[in-house]
C-alpha cells in the first residue's frame, strides 16, 4: 500500500481498471464537468483553481489560474487550448502513464479548462512516437463524444468543446509551448519570441493557454474536493500532488505520486526502494535532464519548486535520474549533451554552435584527449550559450554541464590529468546516431 | 487530380483530417505521417503530392519533412528497431543492447539486413526512462530488455509479424499480477 493518498493515480491503481469511460465514470468521472457546466462561472473557477495554487506540472511550475487569468475576456474570435503531451524531457515517463492507463481524467480536466477560458477548440499535441498513448486517447475521444461529453451543448449547458489528437514526429523542442504551437500550424518546431505571449497572440494568433496533462488531470479533483483541499497537501507554495518518475540506478524505479515537499532521500531510499546492489549514490537529477545535477548533500531538501531552486537545481517534469558511484559523470555530461544538441532546433546561433563546440569538448575529454584549460573554456562556452537564446532550452543544457563542473571537477581534472577516463578506460563512448 | 506517389487511401486519410482544423497547412505533420504509412517512407514525389493537397509550395512541406526525427527520407526496413541512448536507459545498459542487436542482425548503426526485415537505428529519449533498455519497433515499445528478449522479439516479429513482448498500457511499478 502506498503511504500516501494517491489523487491522480487513485483509479489505475485498482487492480482491473481499465481506464474505460464505463469505469472512469464509475469512480465518480465526469461529475466535475457536470458540476461547473451547471453551477459555476467560469471566473469562478478560475479564481478556485488560483486558490487552490496549482502550478503547470510540465516543468516551469507556472500558476495555472494566473495563465487562465491571462486570456483576454473580450475576445471576439476563437481561442484555444493546447494540451503539452509532447513528453521528452529525459527521465521523465509519467504523462505516458496518465494517457495510457486513465485517459479520462485528463480528459474532463481538459474540458473543464475549456468551459474556464472559453474555448471551443482543445489539440492534444502527444509525441509521435506516443504510438499506443495516441490511439488510447482517440478511442476515449470517440466514447467521450459519443455520451456528449464532448461536442455540442455538454450537459445542456450550450457550451460546446471540440478536441483532436495533434501527433508529433520526433522533437524535443515541441514540448516547448511556442514550437508546439508552431508545430500545429505545420510549421518547423522554433519558438516564438515573447512577447506577445500565447495567451494573447497563440494558436493561430489567437489567445491560448497551453498546460500539461498532468496539470489538466488534477482539474477534476480541484472541483470535486475543493480549492482548501487542494492547497492543504504540500509545502509552502507547492501545492498538491506531484507523479514523480524515477529512473536511473534504483531499485524499484517507476512513477511514484506523493504529497510535493518529501525529501530526495525519502523519494530514493524509501519509495524506490534505495540504491541498486546498495551502492554508494554519486549524483542525481531532480527535475528531468535540464536541471542541474545533485549531490548526496542535497538529499534532505524537499521535492518542492522553491526548495529545489534554492539547492541551485530546479523540480522542472519531476524526472528524477539516480547515479550511483560507478558512474563517470564526465560520461553522464557527455551523454546529455548528445541530446541536446541533437535536439536544439538551430534557431539561435549560441544553441546551434555552442551545443556543438561544448560536445566536441567533452568527447575529447572523455576519450583522454582533454586539454589543459578545457574545463574554462566548457565553462566560457555555456556562459554565451544561457540567457542568449529565444527560449529556455539555452538555460537548459547548460544546467547539466556547468553543474557537473561545480559538483565534480576533479573529476574532469582527473581524465584531462590522466589522459583517460579513470572508469571506461578502452571506452568506444558514444554511439553515434 | 493524379497523385505522383501517393495512394487513394492516403489522399482520403489526409482530407478526412481537414475539418480538425482552420487550415490546411496545419496537416502538414499528419500526412507527412499518413505518407510515411503509406509508402514506408516519405519520398519527394510524395512531397509533391502533399504539396499539391495542402495548396502549399513542395519545399514547405521538405523543410517541415526534414525538421522532425521520424520521418524516414529513405526505404527502412519492414521492422525499424530504435533503442534508446539517453542518460537513464544508458545507466542500465542501453549500450549493450545496442552491442547485441548489431551482433544478432550483422549490420551497423542505421544499417538495414539484407532480407529487408530489419533496420537498426539508436535515438534519443522515448519516455520510458524507468523501464530501460528499451526499444520502439514500429509502432509499440519494448522495454526492460535483456539479449534472451531481444532474440524472442525479433524472431516472433519474423515469424509472425508481431510480438507478445510488446509493453501495453504503461504502469510502473506494475500492479502485482496485472500485466
Amino acid at each position: 500500500m502506498p503511504k500516501y493518498e494517491l489523487v491522480l493515480l487513485k483509479n489505475m491503481a485498482q487492480p482491473g481498471y481499465t481506464g474505460s469511460l464505463e469505469a472512469y465514470r464509475q469512480a465518480g468521472g465526469y461529475a466535475a464537468l457536470e458540476k461547473v457546466l451547471k453551477e459555476r462561472t467560469p471566473a469562478d473557477i478560475i479564481e478556485e483553481v488560483k486558490k487552490s495554487g496549482l502550478r503547470g506540472r510540465g516543468g516551469a511550475g507556472f500558476p495555472t489560474g494566473l495563465k487562465w487569468s491571462f486570456i483576454p475576456k473580450d475576445h471576439k474570435g476563437l481561442k484555444y487550448l493546447c494540451c503539452n503531451a509532447d513528453e521528452s524531457e529525459p527521465g521523465t515517463y509519467k504523462d505516458r502513464q496518465l494517457i495510457e492507463r486513465d485517459p479520462h481524467q485528463m480528459l474532463e480536466g481538459l474540458a473543464i479548462c475549456c468551459y474556464a477560458i472559453g474555448a471551443e477548440r482543445a489539440y492534444i499535441y502527444i509525441r509521435g512516437e506516443f504510438d499506443l498513448g495516441a490511439e488510447v486517447l482517440e478511442n476515449a475521444i470517440q466514447e467521450a463524444y459519443r455520451a456528449n461529453l464532448f461536442g455540442k451543448d455538454l450537459f445542456g449547458s450550450g457550451v460546446n468543446v471540440d478536441v483532436s489528437v495533434h501527433r508529433g514526429a520526433g522533437a524535443y523542442i515541441c514540448g516547448e509551448e511556442t514550437a508546439l504551437l508552431e508545430s500545429i500550424e505545420g510549421k518547423r518546431g522554433k519558438p516564438r519570441i515573447k512577447p506577445p505571449f500565447p495567451a494573447i497572440h497563440g494558436l493561430y494568433q489567437e489567445p491560448t493557454v497551453i498546460n500539461n496533462v498532468e496539470t489538466l488531470a488534477n482539474l477534476p479533483h480541484i472541483i470535486n474536493r475543493g480549492a482548501e483541499w487542494f492547497a492543504s497537501i504540500g509545502i509552502g507554495k507547492s501545492t498538491g500532488t506531484r507523479v514523480f518518475s524515477v529512473s536511473g540506478h534504483v531499485k524499484r524505479p517507476g512513477n511514484y505520486e506523493v504529497p510535493m515537499g518529501v525529501t530526495l532521500r525519502e523519494m530514493i531510499y524509501d519509495i524506490a526502494g534505495g540504491m541498486r546492489g546498495d551502492k554508494p549514490l554519486k549524483a542525481f537529477i531532480p527535475g528531468g535532464a535540464s536541471a542541474p545535477m545533485m549531490k548526496p548533500e542535497h538529499l534532505d531538501i524537499p521535492l518542492d519548486f522553491e526548495s529545489i531552486k534554492e539547492a541551485g537545481s530546479m523540480l522542472g517534469s519531476g524526472g528524477i535520474t539516480v547515479m550511483e558511484e560507478e558512474t563517470c559523470i564526465v560520461w553522464a555530461a557527455m551523454n546529455l549533451m548528445e541530446f541536446f544538441h541533437h535536439e536544439s532546433c538551430g534557431q539561435c546561433t549560441p544553441c546551434r554552435e555552442g551545443s556543438g563546440w561544448v560536445l566536441q569538448i567533452l568527447h575529447r575529454i572523455e576519450q583522454g584527449h582533454g586539454r589543459e584549460g578545457d574545463i574554462e573554456q566548457l565553462e566560457n562556452l555555456c556562459r554565451r550559450i544561457e540567457g542568449k537564446t529565444v527560449c529556455a532550452f539555452g538555460e537548459a543544457e547548460v544546467g547539466p554541464i556547468l553543474s557537473s563542473i561545480k559538483h565534480f571537477r576533479a573529476e574532469y581534472e582527473q581524465h584531462i590529468r590522466e589522459k583517460c577516463c579513470p572508469f571506461h578506460p578502452n571506452a568506444t563512448l558514444s554511439m553515434v546516431h | 487530380m493524379k497523385y505522383k506517389a501517393l495512394s487513394k487511401e492516403a489522399v482520403a486519410r489526409i482530407e478526412a483530417e481537414l475539418p480538425k482544423y482552420p487550415d490546411r497547412r496545419s496537416l502538414t505533420l499528419p500526412a507527412l505521417r499518413i505518407a510515411q504509412e503509406d509508402l514506408g517512407y516519405v519520398s519527394e514525389p510524395a512531397m509533391i503530392d502533399i504539396a499539391e493537397i495542402l495548396e502549399l509550395t513542395p519545399i514547405q512541406v521538405y523543410d517541415v519533412a526534414t525538421f522532425y526525427s521520424q520521418y524516414n527520407m529513405k526505404p527502412v526496413g519492414t521492422y525499424l528497431v530504435q533503442v534508446c541512448k539517453t542518460l537513464s536507459c544508458a545507466l542500465v545498459g542501453a549500450a549493450s543492447i545496442v552491442e547485441h542487436l548489431q551482433k544478432k542482425l550483422g549490420i551497423g548503426i542505421g544499417e538495414t539486413t539484407e532480407d529487408g526485415f530489419f533496420t537498426l537505428k539508436v535515438v534519443e529519449c522515448l519516455a520510458s526512462c524507468g523501464s530501460g533498455p528499451m526499444m520502439q519497433i514500429n509502432d509499440r515499445y519494448y522495454e526492460q530488455l535483456t539479449p534472451e528478449k531481444v532474440d524472442q522479439i525479433l524472431s516472433d516479429l519474423k515469424e509472425q509479424g508481431k510480438s507478445a513482448l510488446a509493453t501495453g498500457p504503461f504502469m510502473l511499478p506494475a500492479l502485482q499480477g496485472q500485466k
